[in-house]
This record gives structure tokens, C-alpha cells and sequence, in this order.
């Protein structure tokens, strides 16, 4: 286990750094100079040289990678073209309430669509299996963006039980602020592992070890707790780990309509404002979170099923 | 009357028809799908209006006989911004996965068929890329080169692109020391001609099925950066940009809201409604991992 846990540590640093040399490769291969980009057309040629030479970009495309990757390391990511501040600071600021949106939503939605699914997979075709089969399909399709607007307009706009603005003071404000966002966040992911439970609860329960606990007549719902659940959430596992990527997307959208602060948001903002080094940063930290989410998730299916450790 | 038409086989298409008509969900799809494509196809004859003409009657109005989904706060028509909107989307999911499709089917079978030592990097760089989040690196993309309708087919592709990729590697694996492809070897075919002939027909249906499951992907993908002022420019009509207009408004009237997303519900609800039904139908093994 240790070994197969550094092996995919390993990989994991490997893509990240891949994914951050592809992003400044981008950068670099775009026509147009960074430097003009973020001072606009009128800035003066002097301003331009001045800002090309604080930003590196006067030395060789290696040096600039080199310098980069060296100041990753030490956990400087640049500094903000107009307040000079560290970009690092601007991003931890914004994380936490990321994660915390991330996190409820996943949460409230594995909660319910794990449940949700085994319960369909026992009662298999009868009418609840078939109407959460088509509402699992509904809510999966449907952007996060579109769900965050409705979710506005009839609780915010209409009925006026919950606030559609920012993230609250003080624990219980924050929960209530959080509860229209997690929503639209997370109710796609409630079909998604309702499903995926779903097929893979019906696969377990044909293998032969399901058949040989049933044999030795242990009671359906034992042999459903501690022999099929198990292996059945281990896909509904990988599909969290690999969602983490859909689930930044969706926070962008969320963050930008609830105006809640949040790495989404302050992307938006730097990209409106051509504030390079700030969305370089804030993708970097959400790339890494991403391969990390993906990287644990692996790691916890090493755990749950052993037969996965062997083949890397 | 035992003639030879009666021991005919009905035609592969008949049944799969006959399949398809069987199943009420891919049925609805069909029906969505043909709908919001024959509106595409057919939207400057079917728009009452200009969708860019500004109206002198009022402005933020509710639906009525002269304007059937309202207008917004330009006073401008939304049915016909919506059914302009409508070929917006569609070009952008035929033009992002036909990119995506055929960079995807090269890469991958490349992948597939070639080095141990490149296949081993190609996967290295798919994992790299499937690892941005589409929108956020969309927005770092528009950062670079600007919002258009051009970032976004871009954005959409390069990001689909693995995942196409993967498929095609996956299959080509499979086929490559298949017997028959061996045969054609030994028989002296050249390695274009064992991809070109053989491989590529196998791995063809899959790639397809998958991109029509991936339409409403790619167009929420269009609507969401369109809605972020990020993709297609104002004032022309996407769905995304009708719903950032609604959105501004929304205290003041729900219509622009609900007539740019129903739309976006309809048209991915269609396209996951049919594709699952195709899949089921032709390659009921195929699964996909996100």
C-alpha cells in the first residue's frame, strides 16, 4: 500500500507540473505581449519595458520556467499587477470558501444519492427505481448555472425565504447563505452517484460471493451492508475523485450569481480586469486540488478493494 | 404467398428504429433533437422578428400575443433571441466536436498503435489537461486571446479532446492484436492501411454515440462563459448571454430567465434522453468515466 500511495504521489506531482508548463507554454505561444495585455493599448512604451522586465519576460522562455517553478517551490506565485500584493495571499483568501461550498455540496448530494441509489437497486423496476431513474438523468443534464438562477428566482426573488447575496456573518448567517449555492451545486451530483450506485450495487449482487453469503443464509440486508455496499460505492468513490474538476466549474457560475467570494469569483474578476498572474495562480492551486482530489480517491479505493493496488 | 419478400430480413435501420420506438425516453429525445435542430436549421424564416431589433413597445413585458416569450430590457423580442440563440448552440457543438473528434481520433490512435514510450506521454498530457476544470480554463484561455465564439470552440475542444482520445486508445488496444488485423499484416498491409480500413471503422461507432452524448456539454458550456460575458459577444442572441441580461433583472421580471433556460433544459435533456438510448441500443458496454 505504501509503495503503490508514493508511486501515485509521484504521478500525481508529475501532472501537475505538466498542466502548469502547458499553461505557460500557452501563454507564451499566444501572439501579443503579456505585458501589453495587462496594461492595455495606451500604456507608454517605457511602461511596457519597465512591466516586461518585472514580470521576466525580457529573459529566455527556459530562464522564465526555470524562475517560476523555483519560486513555486518557496510558495510565491508573483504578485498582483495592481495592488502589488502577494498572489498566494489573494488565493489562500478566496480558497476556503471554495472548499467549504464544495465540500457541503458533495456531502448533502453522496448523502442522499447513495442511499438513494442502493434503495433503487433492491427495488429494482418498480415504480420509485423508475421515477428516480428518469429525475437522475434530468438533474445530471442540467448546468449548475441554470439550476443556481431558479434556485434565485423562486427561493430569493419569489417566496423571499433565503438570501441570494454574499456569504454571511457569523457561523449560522454563513450556513443559511450556503444553502441555495450547495444546492445548485450539488443536486447533479445527486443523480449522478444515485446511478452509478445503482449499476454497480446490480452488478455486485450477481458475483459469487454475494451468492455464497445468501447461501450460508445470512440476512438480505447483512449481506447488502457489509458485502455489496462496499464494493459498490468504490465507483461512486473514483466519480467523486474525478468530479472535483466539474464541481470548480460549477462553482465559478454559483459564486458569480450568489456574489459569494471564492476562487470562481475572483478568476472572474481578474479576467475582467486582465489580472495575468492572478488567474495563473488560481488555476495552478485549482489544477492541484483537482489532481490531489483524484489522488485521494484513488487511494481510498486502494484501501476499500485491495485487488486495485496491482495494477498502477 | 410464399414469396421471397416474406422471409426478408428487415433492414439493420428498421430495427433499430423499432428499437428506439420502444423506448419512451430516447423517443422524447428524438423528438426534442429534431425540434431544436430543425429550429436551428431554419431560424431566420422562423424568428417573428429580428432578433437584434430594438422594439418601441414595452420594455421587460411579460409574454403576450405580439411577443410570445416577452421582452427584455431592451425591449428586444426573446422568441426570436432565443430561436437565434438556438443556431448559436448548435454551431457551436457541431464545429467544438468535430474538432475535438478528429484531433481526439488521431492522438488516440497514435496512442494506440504506436511506441510504448509516446503512448506513456500521451497519456501523461491528456491527464494533464483533463485535470483543468473546463470553465476555469476557459477563463484563463479568454485571459490570453479574448472572448469570441472562436475561445469557446477552442476552450470545448482542446478539453474534450482526451476523452475522445482515451476511447480511441482504449479500442485500438483491443483490436490491435486482434486475428484479423494480424492476417492483414502478415499478409504484408502497410500500418496506414491497418488504421484506415480496420482499426477506424471499429472505433468510430463508440467516438459517435459519445459525442452525442456530449452535446449538452458543450453547449452548456457555450451558454455558462456566454453567461460569465466571456463567450459569444453581445448583443448577439446565445442562450448564455440572454440569461446574464435575465440575471441583471431579475427582480424586475423572471421572463428572460426562464426563456433562456428552458431551451438549454430542453436541448440537454434531448441530447442525454437519445444519446443513452443509442447507447443502449448499439454498445450497451460502453460506459463512460465522466
Amino acid at each position: 500500500m505504501a509503495i503503490y500511495a508514493i508511486q501515485r504521489l509521484l504521478l500525481s506531482v508529475l501532472i501537475v507540473i505538466i498542466a502548469v508548463t502547458l499553461l505557460n507554454v500557452m501563454l507564451h505561444l499566444v501572439p501579443g505581449d503579456p505585458a501589453v495585455m495587462i496594461l492595455g493599448p495606451r500604456a507608454t512604451p517605457e511602461l511596457i519595458e519597465q512591466t516586461r522586465i518585472a514580470m521576466g519576460l525580457d529573459r529566455p522562455f527556459a530562464v522564465q520556467m526555470m524562475t517560476f517553478f523555483g519560486n513555486l517551490a518557496r510558495g510565491d506565485m508573483g504578485t498582483d499587477v495592481f495592488t502589488g500584493r502577494s498572489v498566494t495571499t489573494i488565493v489562500m483568501e478566496a480558497l476556503p470558501y471554495t472548499i467549504a461550498l464544495i465540500t457541503v455540496s458533495i456531502l448533502w448530494a453522496a448523502g442522499i444519492g447513495i442511499p438513494l441509489g442502493a434503495y433503487s437497486a433492491i427495488r429494482r423496476n418498480t415504480w420509485i427505481d423508475r421515477i428516480t431513474g428518469v429525475l437522475s438523468v434530468g438533474t445530471i443534464s442540467i448546468p449548475s448555472f441554470v439550476m443556481a438562477l431558479y434556485g434565485v428566482l423562486i427561493f430569493a426573488v419569489w417566496l423571499g425565504w433565503l438570501p441570494a447575496i454574499g456569504a454571511g456573518e457569523g457561523l449560522g448567517d454563513q450556513i443559511i447563505h450556503l444553502i441555495l449555492p450547495a444546492f445548485a451545486v450539488g443536486v447533479s451530483w445527486v443523480g449522478y452517484t444515485s446511478r452509478i450506485v445503482r449499476a454497480s450495487m446490480l452488478e455486485v449482487m450477481g458475483e459469487s460471493h454475494v451468492r455464497m453469503a445468501r447461501a450460508f443464509g445470512l440476512t438480505e440486508a447483512r449481506i447488502t451492508r457489509t458485502y455489496v455496499l462496499r464494493i459498490a460505492v468504490l465507483p461512486a468513490v473514483t466519480l467523486i475523485g474525478a468530479g472535483v474538476a466539474h464541481l470548480f466549474s460549477a462553482a465559478v457560475f454559483v459564486e458569480v450569481i450568489f456574489a459569494r467570494p471564492g476562487i470562481g469569483a475572483l478568476i472572474v474578476s481578474a479576467v475582467n480586469e486582465r489580472n495575468y498572474p492572478i488567474v495563473l495562480g488560481a488555476v495552478l492551486i485549482t489544477t492541484a486540488i483537482i489532481v490531489l482530489a483524484t489522488l485521494i480517491s484513488d487511494l481510498v479505493i486502494a484501501w476499500l478493494d485491495p485487488r486495485q493496488r496491482e495494477g498502477l | 404467398m410464399s414469396n421471397a419478400a416474406a422471409y426478408k430480413q428487415p433492414s439493420a435501420l428498421r430495427i433499430y428504429l423499432g428499437q428506439l420506438a420502444q423506448n419512451p425516453m430516447g423517443l422524447l429525445g428524438l423528438v426534442l433533437v429534431v425540434i431544436v435542430v430543425a429550429t436551428a436549421i431554419f431560424a431566420p424564416w422562423l424568428a417573428p422578428y429580428d432578433p437584434n431589433q430594438i422594439m418601441l413597445g414595452p420594455r421587460m413585458g411579460s409574454p403576450s400575443a405580439a411577443h410570445w416569450l416577452g421582452t427584455d430590457h431592451l425591449g428586444r423580442d426573446l422568441l426570436s433571441r432565443v430561436i437565434a440563440g438556438g443556431r448559436i448552440a448548435m454551431l457551436v457543438a457541431v464545429a467544438t466536436l468535430g474538432a475535438a473528434m478528429t484531433v481526439g481520433l488521431a492522438l488516440g490512435l497514435i496512442a494506440g498503435y504506436g511506441p510504448k514510450w509516446l503512448d506513456n506521454i500521451l497519456l501523461l498530457v491528456f491527464d494533464a489537461v483533463r485535470s483543468f476544470p473546463v470553465i476555469v480554463f476557459g477563463l484563463a484561455v479568454v485571459t490570453l486571446i479574448g472572448p469570441s465564439l472562436y475561445t469557446v470552440i477552442l476552450v470545448v475542444a482542446i478539453t474534450s479532446i482526451p476523452i475522445y482520445a482515451r476511447i480511441v486508445r482504449t479500442q485500438t488496444m483491443a483490436l490491435r492484436n486482434a486475428e484479423f488485423i494480424l492476417a492483414e499484416k502478415a499478409m504484408g498491409a502497410n500500418t496506414l492501411r491497418i488504421l484506415a480500413v480496420h482499426v477506424l471503422p471499429n472505433v468510430l461507432g463508440p467516438l459517435l454515440i459519445l459525442a452525442s452524448m456530449d452535446v449538452p456539454m458543450v453547449i452548456a458550456t457555450e451558454a455558462g462563459l456566454s453567461f460569465l460575458g466571456m463567450g459569444v459577444r453581445p448583443p448577439a442572441p446565445s442562450w448564455g448571454t440572454i440569461l446574464n441580461d435575465g440575471y441583471n433583472f431579475i427582480r424586475n421580471s423572471p421572463w428572460p430567465v426562464i426563456a433562456g433556460s428552458v431551451p438549454i433544459i430542453l436541448v440537454t435533456l434531448g441530447f442525454t434522453f437519445l444519446g443513452e438510448a443509442l447507447r443502449d441500443i448499439f454498445d450497451p458496454k460502453l460506459r463512460r468515466d465522466l
